[in-house]
C-alpha cells in the first residue's frame, strides 16, 4: 500500500490530469444533453492544456522571461537554460486555448441552430424527430 | 449505454494511469521535453530578436506560421457562427418567435460598468503592447478588449453596443487583422526575405536586424489584437440574441 502512494505521489499532477480527461470522455460519450456533451469537450481540453502547462515546469525555474532583459542596451548575458521554464508548451496552450474558444463558439452556434429546428436539444428527442 | 462508456472510460484512464510511471518526474530540468529545442530558444531568442519574453518571441517569430493560422481560424470560427446563426431582416417577422425584451435596467450595474470598461480597454491596450516585455501579447489583450464590450452588451444592452460598433465595421475589423498579419509576411518578402523572416523589415524601419524582428513581431501581434477583438465581439452577439442582433441576453 505504502508503495503504491509513493507511485501516486511522484505522478499525482499527471494522475489529477488524466481523472480530469476521463471525467470530460464519459460526459461526451455518456450524457445525453448536447450541451453536457460541450461541457464535457471543455473539461477535456482543459485537462490537456494543464498537461502541457505542467511539463514545462522544471524545479527551481521562473517564468519564461528574462531577468534585466528591459529597456535599450540590455546586456545578452549568459542565459542558462535551467533557470527558465520551457516556454514551448506554453505557446502551443496558448494557441490551444483560443482555438478552444473558437470550436466553443461553434459548437454553441450549432447547438442553437439544431434548437431552433428541433426544439430540442436532448440526443434521443433529435433522433425520433429525425426518423419520423 | 452508459455503462459501456464508463467501462471504455475506466479501462482507458487505467491504460494511461499506468503509462504515467514512464514519464519523467515533475519538475526535472533534464526531461525530455525541456532538453532540445526549448534550450535552443532559451538560449538564443534574446540575442536574435532583443524579445526578453521567450514565449512572445517563440510565438511570433520562430512560429510564426503556427501563429498565423491560428488566427486564421478564429476568424473562421466568427465566419462559422455568423453563417449558421444569423438571420436576415427581409425574412417574414412573424416566423420568429418574439423575444421578451428587457426592460430591467440596472443602475448600479450600469454605472460600474461605465467605470470598468474604459479602465479594460486601456489595460488590454497596455498589456498588447507590454507582451514583448511581460507576460501578455495579442490574444490576451484581445481577449480582454473583447470581454470589455461583452461587458457592456450585458449591463446595458446589445442593440447599445451594436449602434456604437455596427455590423460591417466588426466584420471589417476582425478581417483587417488577418490582412495586417499577412501583410507583413509579404511585405518581408519583397524586401527579399522568407514570409514572415522581420529581420528585413530593417531595411525599411530605422532599426537593425535585431531590433526589427522585435518591431516586426509587434506588428503581427496588432494584427491578432484587433482580431481576436472583434471576433470575440461577434461571437457574443451572435449567440447572445441568436442571429439576431436585438436586444441580446
Amino acid at each position: 500500500m505504502e508503495e503504491f502512494f509513493k507511485i501516486v505521489l511522484a505522478q499525482f499532477n499527471n494522475w489529477a490530469f488524466i481523472v480530469l480527461l476521463m471525467i470530460g470522455m464519459y460526459a461526451m460519450i455518456a450524457k445525453n444533453n448536447l450541451m453536457k456533451k460541450v461541457i464535457g469537450m471543455s473539461i477535456f481540453q482543459s485537462a490537456i492544456i494543464l498537461f502541457y502547462v505542467s511539463v514545462s515546469m522544471k524545479k527551481g525555474a521562473t517564468i519564461p522571461i528574462v531577468d534585466h532583459g528591459h529597456g535599450h542596451g540590455a546586456v545578452a548575458h549568459a542565459i542558462d537554460a535551467a533557470a527558465y521554464a520551457n516556454p514551448l508548451p506554453h505557446v502551443l496552450m496558448l494557441t490551444a486555448i483560443v482555438v478552444g474558444v473558437a470550436t466553443l463558439g461553434v459548437a454553441l452556434a450549432i447547438i442553437q441552430k439544431v434548437y431552433r429546428v428541433y426544439g430540442t436539444i436532448e440526443e434521443d428527442e433529435i433522433l425520433e424527430k429525425i426518423a419520423e | 449505454m452508459k455503462f459501456i462508456a464508463l467501462l471504455v472510460c475506466v479501462a482507458l484512464g487505467a491504460v494511461l494511469l499506468v503509462a504515467t510511471s514512464d514519464l519523467p518526474d515533475w519538475g526535472d530540468p533534464q526531461s525530455p521535453a525541456s532538453v532540445h529545442l526549448s534550450r535552443y530558444y532559451i538560449e538564443n531568442s534574446m540575442e536574435q530578436t532583443s524579445v526578453p519574453n521567450f514565449v512572445t518571441a517563440v510565438l511570433a517569430d520562430y512560429r510564426g506560421y503556427d501563429t498565423m493560422f491560428e488566427t486564421a481560424v478564429i476568424f473562421c470560427a466568427g465566419i462559422t457562427v455568423l453563417t449558421i446563426l444569423r438571420r436576415s431582416h427581409r425574412r417574414k417577422k412573424k416566423d420568429v418567435k418574439p423575444r421578451p425584451s428587457r426592460s430591467d435596467q440596472d443602475i448600479i450595474l450600469q454605472s460600474a460598468a461605465r467605470l470598468i470598461v474604459p479602465m479594460m480597454q486601456l489595460f488590454a491596450l497596455y498589456v498588447l503592447a507590454h507582451g514583448h516585455h511581460s507576460p501578455g501579447g495579442g490574444f490576451q489583450g484581445g481577449a480582454i478588449a473583447g470581454a470589455s464590450f461583452i461587458l457592456l452588451a450585458i449591463s446595458y444592452d446589445l442593440k447599445m453596443v451594436l449602434n456604437q460598433i455596427k455590423e460591417r465595421v466588426i466584420m471589417f475589423f476582425s478581417g483587417l487583422g488577418v490582412f495586417i498579419y499577412a501583410g507583413i509576411g509579404i511585405i518581408c518578402l519583397f524586401l527579399g526575405g522568407n514570409f514572415l523572416d522581420y529581420s528585413r523589415l530593417s531595411k525599411i524601419l530605422p532599426a537593425t536586424e535585431v531590433e526589427a524582428r522585435s518591431h516586426g513581431m509587434l506588428g503581427i501581434e496588432i494584427g491578432v489584437f484587433i482580431t481576436v477583438t472583434f471576433i470575440i465581439i461577434s461571437l457574443y452577439a451572435d449567440l447572445a440574441s441568436g442571429g439576431e442582433m436585438d436586444e441580446g441576453l
